[in-house]
């Protein structure tokens, strides 16, 4: 018999179903490649025996001919989905015993679905940051490495353990949260497929919120079908999230695969930035005559206000998240640290509750939200983020379908090497996947090439709301003439 | 704009973190860094533009308003630091 852990998804789900292997055989294959991959760091909690418990029901669901979806599929969680009765930290020392009674809506629709549980997922502290070295758990190590050196590199982040586990082999598919490129970025550094659905597509509610009118939840795959899979489950409406959005879901799996042929694709000119590596220019324009080979036809576009997301993105994400993380407050849960008033013991457990990062933006936010600066700071944001959001619907209005940019402006660095003095060398690595949570829009990133070190790079593909199909049929033209990308094991 | 060592504080306490004396310098550093970096925001010609409220158009959905959850005080209070007869204990409020 094969490894099991080297199918896809989609392979996975064909074996189960003709019974070539049990759903337990295929659990077990990943609980021992979780176990054997702990040098990486990508889980913060391994499931084990729940995993097997699952895989059982699932081959008693198969068996009867009950199986969902997802029947028997080993996934990890993004430790920020609450999961009953398992600890859910955020990655924070503030939540460093929580245990939360209840499910997300998008976790609880995988395990409907028949999936099957291997454990909690590293990731940047609250999701914050762009390496995921800003976990309370420690960093996480991408399983690439350039060529001839085993120096260290970042997966990305913040959903730095969904990425590593998934490009490693260690699941089938991942749980990933993007609020200003957390999914894409990883995906993009680690060789894997990443999906950050339109805005309202997938349920906020049991996710621990960082920036609500731009967090997003999506899944990581190692091919575009499996990643298609997987967003089915994932999306739908929830009557506990206002904004969710009440529209069917469609079958994802069924425009993998679907011609492309008159597709407009809109390349921003905007997106050539000063001192962007030839590689990722030269990636740029291969992925571009990839989708034009399959009937695609390339156009230039403007999208004038594009240098202004990142900064704009720096105000409202940190107002945002100074409001919502002031729920942890060491009174309804999380740890406390004394003091000789409520405000002191308030000042205390936050202080060493947060890690620096986390620190920094609830300052930022706090901030720019303070009596006298909110029109100057806040208000601006919010209205550059109009125009943002304008940019895109002009050039979808004119016929555009979709936008292809690079992913990432370079491949994974090395760990503690960014944005040791200044925080901004490390929040420029989201310049190319800030503005698609600005607008609101889907977002799929594609492992397109390697760098001259041999590490993955990844193209980016823009949708039109509620378009994910779009990007699935457009995605997997890419992976087609890309082929796919596995490191070679060294863990 | 810039803060001053004062504003850092201020904004501390405002944030309710402590912030001990020797960290002060260096989340000033910071945390102006930040503001340099926003600063180019001003070049934007925002007349007559409106601020983002949500940025997928949807009218709110209401529910009705009932009560549809409760007699759950154990699970309510199970991750909290303090409780006593399924109240949160805080340090004295009242004098």
């Amino acid at each position: 018999m094969t490894d099991l852990t080297s199918l896809s998804l989609a392979e996975a789900r064909q074996g189960l179903k003709a019974k070539a292997f049990t759903a337990l055989e295929l659990t077990d294959a990943h609980i021992f490649a979780v176990e054997k991959a702990r040098a990486l760091n990508a889980f913060v909690l391994e499931t084990a025996e729940e995993a097997r418990m699952m895989a059982q029901a699932a081959d008693l669901r198969i068996a009867r001919g009950e199986g969902g979806p997802l029947a028997g599929i080993p996934l990890g969680i993004k430790d920020l989905f609450a999961t009953k009765g398992v600890r859910t930290t955020a990655c924070s020392r503030i939540l460093e015993n929580f245990v939360p009674p209840y499910e997300s809506t998008v976790t609880a629709r995988l395990w409907h679905d028949g999936a099957v549980m291997l454990g909690k997922l590293n990731n940047d502290e609250f999701a914050m940051g762009s390496s995921n070295e800003t976990s309370a758990f420690g960093p996480v190590v991408n399983p690439w490495r350039r060529e001839g050196s085993d120096a260290k590199l970042v997966p990305g982040g913040s959903s730095g353990g969904s990425a590593a586990a998934v490009a490693a082999h260690l699941c089938l598919g991942a749980t990933g949260t993007d609020t200003g490129g957390s999914i894409r970025q990883p995906a993009a550094f680690t060789g894997i497929v990443g999906m950050k659905p339109t805005y309202g597509r997938c349920s906020r509610w049991g996710i621990v919120a960082f920036a609500s009118s731009l967090d997003q939840a999506g899944p990581f795959a190692r091919t575009v079908r499996d990643t298609a899979i997987l967003l089915r489950s994932m999306a739908g409406h929830d009557a506990k999230d206002t904004t969710s959005v009440d529209r069917p879901v469609p079958d994802y799996e069924a425009a993998v695969g679907q011609s492309i042929k008159g597709m407009k694709i809109g390349i921003p000119k905007e997106y050539r930035i000063d001192g962007m590596p030839a590689e990722i220019e030269r990636l740029w324009r291969q992925g571009g005559e990839w989708l034009k080979a399959a009937g695609a036809e390339l156009v230039e576009v403007s999208l004038p206000h594009t240098k202004y997301a990142l900064p704009a993105y720096y105000i409202v994400a940190p107002a945002e998240a100074s409001s919502n993380l002031a729920r942890y407050d060491g009174v309804r849960y999380g740890a406390r640290v004394p003091g000789r008033d409520i405000i002191e013991m308030y000042e205390n457990t936050r202080a060493r509750g947060f890690g620096p990062e986390v620190r920094r933006r609830i300052m930022i936010g706090t901030y720019v939200l303070s009596a006298g600066y909110y029109d100057a700071y806040y208000l601006r944001a919010q209205k550059v983020r109009t125009l943002i959001k304008r940019d895109f619907e002009e050039c979808f209005a004119r016929g555009v379908n979709a936008i292809l940019t690079p992913a990432t402006p370079s491949a994974a660095f090395g760990i503690g090497e960014k944005g040791g003095a200044d925080p901004i060398e490390m929040y420029l690595n989201d310049i190319f996947t800030v503005t698609v949570n600005m607008a609101g829009l889907p977002g799929l990133a594609v492992p397109a090439g390697k760098d001259g070190q041999g590490l993955p790079l990844g193209l980016q593909l823009i949708g039109r709301p509620f378009d994910e199909e779009g990007l699935f049929s457009l995605g997997e033209v890419i992976e087609q003439a890309a082929g796919r990308f596995t490191p070679a094991q060294w863990w | 704009m810039s803060v001053d060592a004062a504003t850092v504080r201020r904004i501390a306490h405002l944030a309710r973190i402590a912030v001990k004396d020797e960290e002060v310098p260096h989340l000033q550093g910071e945390l102006n860094a930040i503001l340099a970096f926003v600063e180019q925001l001003s070049e934007v010609d925002v007349g007559g533009v409106e601020p983002m409220t949500s940025v997928t158009p949807m009218v709110m959905k209401k529910r009705h308003d009932v009560v549809n959850d409760g007699e759950i005080a154990d699970v309510v209070v199970a991750n909290a630091p303090a409780t006593e007869d399924h109240y949160f204990l805080v340090p004295k409020v009242v004098e």
